[in-house]
């Protein structure tokens, strides 16, 4: 048994202590939108945050995660998360949309730690996250969009 | 909350969690009392709702996006103001209207096949509501027009919305051949600021794909499938898995053995844990082998593709010979989301939630796997984490693999496929080898060109996707042949974004690259001179090669290359500027990309999938490869099967021709060009050919 700290509310998770995180958030919380893309950290679709810090959760053992405050795409309801959804929408940024979530939940992490991040920020930062899609040239203007707008641009 | 949902949940919770985007099918049952079905495509709700119905899989490529347009312009509604459903399975009502009777998407064929269909259909509904209204004011039709979902009478100022009118209009039938506008009056088609309608569900993780939907009961399934192409299952043990937790059965399907548990975790624990055994076969290609294979055939005569002038005797005539081989490797599909479905099965019905491409046949191949009537298949079509054509398959093996699995276990399954199976599970772009001959006359022009290409046949005894952009060359070549040998081979080949144009387009556009070097003219005037008879092609030459400022001098150390191809009835030029490091590092800086698709509907849709087949062109060219030892592949994951990343993404500028031309397709043609741009780029910088693909981040050695 597990005690999960989920989008802010407390969960007792009865899981073996190396299922991933991934699949306790997908398959026994019912939260689909974080997803599984490829099982070794490789490709970020399945990006959360872990105490504000981005992280894969695809080999991540819900063992490791106790106590500590997870936040998925369905919870990121912060100025940044806010407006981060908003920018990839007005900047029509998804096409097939599958890795979205990890790109914004990289995003979100960005710019908590870099409020202007420069092109060479977003590259490091977002670097884990494929896109087979090739939105990477929208999610770039979205990220900075987010970060004008955040420091009370408009 | 978790989305446990039976059928009727399932439409209520997505029609709530998709901004505006209804994922389930309307369906006659599904549809209110009142509503006004015009078509199967357009229907209008007493509250004025519009639903338009979508018959082709939303992978990416904007489908949901472009085809309600079409709707939104002849019956004068809003596009943010459409529900958009996707189609159920019905070949009769949803069939590619370039494929016969069969419903599916491919070939860029969603927006071609649409474009008199939806306009028709808004436009008879429009006239229907028109009707209505004249009867309901008892006044002549001639007054009355259609404007933002209300039927205005102008003298009178009198409006009727679309949700008054639409009980009426559903008692009127519906007119042979309703008049569309002209191209002049279009406010929507062609212009800039239509949205897409998924992409804050798309956003904000509410967007559903496979394997998100749950149902009461429902069990997840993986398959552990042939270690090698062509195995067979000669024995499992399934003791060691029974005894792991979450295990819900382990059987045998036409595949492999399905191991079956209450969560994905559980049933990935089980089989690792699955003893198999396997009949190999005798069989069992290595990718130096089938190289070598191909190769010794381009020094034979090819079956006869095109043949134009006298080839011996052009070659003969030729004062510069010039020879060349190309060469494409295998290429995984990798959409981000691997391949899965959901299916529920009772005595009478088998459900089927999955991103289908080729809903018909799946129909029909999930009918025979379950026993049943294709007729008692349901297909809910949803959101594909892309597809780029994996999830079109001519075994329809996720979808029977699902279906096998649920009627051994009597429970709805969730079958699902790991990065794993997908990379190392075949279904690849073909590999090939091009053998070209040519010769230039005393004037540097071409005059001979001889092209063999050698690679498995996507479909046996269908040449043409093999030949697809090499067949049809657009240059004017006096003595010009094109021969294939299309070998067999047990390494399951299909269909991957731009089909043969994947790698017709890269030796082509290469090699006539060469030509224009060695007949010391520039790549550009070359292709002009060539093309004189091709204008669509000339005009995104030219329109590329203007915006990239071609002939501007650059840097040491940087280049420029061209390439120009036509695919699925569109043509798009595209110039790569790449920049070579001190250790021959190798950066694509930039890509500017001229398209002509005719009538440009939804621009930005277009710039998307021209950014998006840059980028999927890009990821192959340089770093894609499936090498296949012992019969099986030799790739597993994105850590072995390297795909592009956002440090690798060039700048891309998209520029779309003005065209009158009916509208083609564009979520392949963006693919071709950018391997030969780059590759030709290469050489104008550092003088070297690359000719085999991938390229690899640095200049090979």
């Amino acid at each position: 048994m597990f005690s999960l700290i989920v989008n802010g509310e407390r969960h007792k998770v009865d899981a073996a202590p190396d299922m991933p995180l991934l699949w306790v958030l997908r398959d026994i919380l019912g939260l689909g939108g974080t997803k599984y893309g490829c099982g070794q950290n490789q490709c970020g679709a399945c990006t959360i945050l872990v105490d504000g810090e981005a992280k894969q959760s695809c080999m991540l053992p819900v063992g490791a995660v106790s106590g500590r405050r997870i936040t998925t795409i369905e919870g990121l309801d912060g100025a940044i998360g806010k407006t981060l959804i908003a920018v990839w929408t007005e900047l029509d940024v998804p096409q097939c949309g599958f890795c979205q979530s990890g790109q914004i939940l990289s995003a979100a992490a960005l710019l908590r730690r870099i409020p202007r991040p420069t092109d060479a920020d977003i590259d490091t930062a977002m670097d884990g996250n494929l896109c087979r899609c090739g939105t990477y040239n929208r999610i770039r203007a979205a990220v900075h969009l987010a970060a004008f707008r955040l420091g009370g641009g408009k | 909350m978790s989305p446990q949902l039976n059928r009727r949940d399932f439409l209520v919770l997505a029609a709530g969690a998709g901004g505006g985007l209804t994922l389930a099918a309307v369906t006659a049952d599904a549809a209110e009392p009142g509503a006004f079905a015009a078509n199967a495509f357009v229907t209008i709700a007493t509250d004025g709702k519009v639903t338009v119905t979508v018959k082709h899989l939303e992978m990416g490529q904007g489908v949901a996006t472009g085809l309600p347009v079409l709707v939104a312009e002849e019956l004068e509604v809003a596009p943010a103001a459409i529900r958009v459903a996707f189609a159920p399975a019905n070949a009769k009502l949803y069939n590619n209207l370039l494929w016969g009777p069969t419903q599916g998407t491919g070939g860029s064929t969603a927006m071609a096949n649409s474009w008199k269909q939806l306009r028709k259909a808004g436009a008879a509904a429009r006239e229907m509501l028109i009707e209505a209204a004249a009867r309901r004011l008892r006044i002549d039709r001639a007054g009355l027009v259609a404007i933002d979902g209300e039927i205005v009478h102008w003298p009178t100022a009198r409006r009727l919305s679309y949700g008054e009118l639409a009980s009426d209009a559903a008692r009127l039938s519906p007119p042979d051949n309703p008049p569309l506008k002209p191209a002049s009056e279009f406010r929507l088609i062609g212009k800039a600021g239509v949205k897409r309608p998924d992409s804050k569900a798309k956003s904000n993780g509410s967007a559903l794909f496979g394997g998100d939907i749950r149902l009461p009961g429902m069990v997840t399934a993986l398959v552990a499938r042939p270690p090698v192409f062509g195995a067979k299952l000669k024995a499992f043990d399934r003791s060691a898995v029974l005894r792991l937790p979450g295990i819900v059965a382990v059987v045998p399907i036409s595949s492999g053995v399905a191991v079956v548990g209450t969560d994905f975790w559980a049933a990935r624990r089980g089989r690792a844990a699955l003893k198999l055994e396997w009949t190999l076969p005798d069989q069992r290609p290595s990718s130096a082998t089938i190289r070598q294979d191909f190769t010794v055939l381009l020094d034979q005569p090819g079956k006869t593709v095109r043949n134009e002038g006298d080839g011996a005797l052009g070659l003969e005539l030729g004062v510069t010979r010039l020879n060349a081989v190309y060469e494409s490797p295998y290429l995984a599909h990798a959409p981000m989301e691997p391949l899965n479905c959901l299916v529920r099965l009772s005595r009478d019905r088998c459900e089927i939630w999955a991103g289908s491409q080729s809903q018909t046949a799946d129909q029909a191949r999930a009918a025979k796997a379950a026993g049943l009537e294709p007729s008692q298949v349901e297909i809910h079509t949803i959101h594909a984490g892309g597809s780029f054509g994996r999830r079109a398959n001519a075994t329809s093996d996720y979808i029977v693999e699902g279906v096998e699995t649920a009627r051994a276990v009597g429970a709805p399954v969730r079958l699902m496929w790991t990065r794993e199976d997908d990379i190392a599970g075949g279904c690849y772009r073909p590999a090939f080898v091009h053998g070209f001959d040519a010769a230039l006359d005393g004037g540097g022009m071409p005059l001979a060109w001889r092209h063999r290409l050698v690679g498995q046949a996507i479909i046996e005894g269908v040449d043409a996707l093999s030949v697809e952009g090499a067949a049809n060359l657009p240059y004017a070549i006096p003595h010009l042949q094109v021969e294939l040998h299309s070998p067999k081979l047990p390494i399951p080949v299909l269909w991957w974004r731009s089909v043969g144009s994947s790698h017709t387009a890269f030796a082509t556009e290469c090699f006539l690259d060469e030509l224009a070097h060695a007949g010391g003219k520039d790549p550009l005037e070359l292709r002009r001179v060539l093309l004189a008879d091709h204008p669509r092609h000339l005009g995104v030459l030219e329109l590329a090669a203007a915006k990239a400022g071609w002939g501007v001098p650059l840097p040491p150390g940087k280049g420029r290359g061209l390439a120009v191809h036509e695919s699925f009835h569109s043509f798009v030029a595209q110039v790569a500027e790449v920049k070579i490091g001190p250790k021959g590092e190798i950066t694509v800086e930039r890509v500017v990309c001229a398209v002509d698709c005719g009538v440009a509907v939804t621009p930005d849709v277009i710039r998307a999938q021209m950014e998006g087949g840059i980028a999927f062109g890009l990821s192959a060219a340089l770093f894609g490869e499936i090498t296949i030892r012992d019969g099986a592949a030799e790739q597993s994951n994105f850590h072995d099967y390297r795909c592009l990343r956002m440090s690798e993404m060039p700048r891309i500028e998209v520029h779309i021709m003005d065209s009158a031309a009916a509208p083609t397709g564009v979520g392949e043609p963006g693919v071709p060009p950018i391997a030969p741009a780059v590759c030709n780029a290469i050489f104008a910088a550092t003088g070297k050919r690359i000719r085999r693909l991938p390229i690899g981040d640095r200049m090979p050695e």
